[in-house]
């Protein structure tokens, strides 16, 4: 079967430091890859490649079988058509009511009117968890939490083949952070998505992932189901689960 | 190599590095450019955002244009008169005054003002949503940010420039009225008709000219600093500078050019 996602030996350098140094990654339909590592190993840069945000400088990156590489701006739209992310900070636009923000792929990009795209942006709203009166609120009055909720019920408001997450509970207290684990697990099985999320966060992969793998210094160094992290032979692995200061693996001082 | 040599190579590597940058930069902007020019020619057209754009770009900067003259036309036509009275020529005050702020001061003024408001907040705008992601979201989003963005902006502000730039020429004329009237002893009536008689549409022309391609230079610089702005608030900060003092610039580069050039075999 043609896996969802092929990364191919994807190679990206930002100046001198090779940020991404040969990625492989595969994930197949339906499956849902956490992709861990330190900060600066190069885990955003790895979804922004497959997201088109970044062009990588070689190496073959593949959706459904479809070569991303060479794709003009035209191409890119379609294929992102399939596609819903999950910024870090959630990244709504601060000049819009909720409903507007989450609205907003299907308003702006597929051209719906307003009222149908309230509906759904509602709809959405409360499969997240949110009552239809945050509807009419700023971003900005929003906690952080909150904040995610509906960045969430935006990256699924088009019913996207694929979402990406990028450090879903970073900045959250331990209890919201395990309420979107949850609420991110749960979408993810019942919309029948791919995912393929990144964190440094355990408590992330062990209630999101099928599938783990790990990212350092710009290769995947591990890659194997869940139940396998915690005996999975491999030093630096095992180093990043415990959390451990003394092993393998070295932090870099620049970022990626 | 003797030592004279390698300085002056040195300082031939620095000129040229200084040059491939300023190209480099220079092209980049014209790809911006031509890329927004380019999203006028494809729908979507984003009608509301243009319409948001004009509101706030023109209507929120009248009283800053307007103030600024109102002072310069009353500052002016005092200045003329002192300095007018050293050849007794006291009379062309109503006339040095209409051609100075139509096809000079109030074009370049209201530019320069309208650059400090506009460009500055466009630039820190698309830079905060830059450093938030809020640019990569709407990608993300099947939503091209250059058409989304940046095109709505410069289309806003060519079409108000001129606008904002018309009533800044009757209010300077009118600070110049209300100096010569209340302080100098000059007849209303006779001040105005002067004013008439010296005033030519290719003056009214050259001022809307200007205007327009002033705001088409304050859009731009503060978009384009403002989306590629980079590093942080420390990088909002630098573009919002970046944004404000290249489009100063601009404004005076392109006054002189459109002068001269343009307009400069008008009598």
């Amino acid at each position: 079967m043609t896996p969802k996602i092929d990364m191919q030996d994807v190679r990206k350098a930002f100046g001198t430091k090779q940020v991404l140094d040969g990625v492989n990654l595969t994930v197949a339909a339906g499956e849902s890859l956490v992709i861990i590592g330190g900060s600066g190993t190069g885990k955003s840069v790895t979804i922004k490649c497959i997201l088109g945000l970044i062009k990588p400088d070689s190496g073959e990156v593949k959706v459904d079988g479809e070569s991303l590489i060479g794709l003009n701006e035209a191409g890119f739209r379609r294929v992102r058509k399939n596609f819903g992310m999950l910024f870090q900070g959630g990244a709504l636009f601060d000049s819009l009511p909720v409903w507007r923000n989450v609205a907003f792929g299907l308003m702006q990009g597929q051209g719906m009117a307003a009222k149908p795209a309230r509906e759904i942006a509602i709809e959405n709203l409360q499969r997240v968890g949110l009552s239809p009166d945050v509807a009419d609120l700023k971003p900005s009055e929003l906690s952080g939490g909150m904040q995610k909720r509906v960045g969430l019920a935006r990256a699924i408001a088009a019913r996207p083949q694929v979402i990406f997450f990028d450090e879903p509970t970073t900045g959250l207290d331990p209890i919201m952070a395990d309420v979107i684990n949850e609420l991110i697990s749960f979408q993810v099985k019942d919309l029948g998505c791919t995912a393929v999320t990144i964190t440094h966060d355990m408590s992330s992969v062990r209630k999101i992932a099928d599938r783990v793998a790990m990212l350092y210094r710009g290769k995947i160094v591990w890659n194997g189901p869940r139940a396998d992290i915690d005996h999975s032979g491999n030093a630096y692995v095992e180093q990043f689960v415990k959390g451990l200061a003394e092993g393998p693996i070295q932090m870099d001082v620049r970022r990626g | 190599m003797n030592v004279a040599t390698r300085t002056d190579m040195t300082f031939f590597i620095i000129i040229g590095q200084w040059t491939l940058a300023a190209l480099a930069s220079i092209g980049r902007l014209a790809r911006f450019a031509g890329k927004a020019l380019a999203s006028l020619v494809m729908p979507p057209l984003y009608i509301v955002r243009i319409l948001e754009q004009m509101l706030s770009i023109g209507y929120f900067s009248l009283p800053v244009v307007g103030l600024t003259a109102l002072f310069t036309g009353a500052a002016l036509a005092q200045q003329i008169y002192v300095g007018g009275a050293r050849f007794n020529a006291e009379g062309v005050v109503a006339g040095v005054v209409v051609i100075a702020i139509v096809r000079e001061l109030g074009p370049v003024l209201g530019g320069l003002m309208v650059a400090g408001r506009v460009s500055s907040s466009m630039a820190a705008e698309l830079g905060t949503m830059k450093v938030t992601e809020q640019i990569d979201a709407l990608t993300t989003l099947q939503v091209d940010p250059v058409k989304y963005l940046v095109t709505p902006r410069l289309i806003a502000a060519v079409i108000v420039m001129p606008l904002l730039t018309l009533v800044a020429n009757v209010i300077g004329v009118l600070g110049g009225y209300i100096i010569a009237t209340e302080r100098l002893g000059f007849n209303g009536g006779n001040y105005l008709k002067v004013t008439m008689q010296f005033l030519k549409a290719s003056d009214v022309q050259s001022s809307m000219v200007k205007a327009a391609v002033f705001g088409f230079i304050i859009a731009l610089m503060g978009c384009y600093n403002g989306i590629n702005s980079a590093g942080g608030a420390a990088g909002v900060g630098k573009a919002t500078t970046n944004a404000v003092v290249s489009a100063f610039i601009l404004i005076l580069l392109a006054n002189l050019i459109i002068t001269v050039v343009v307009f400069g075999g008008a009598k």
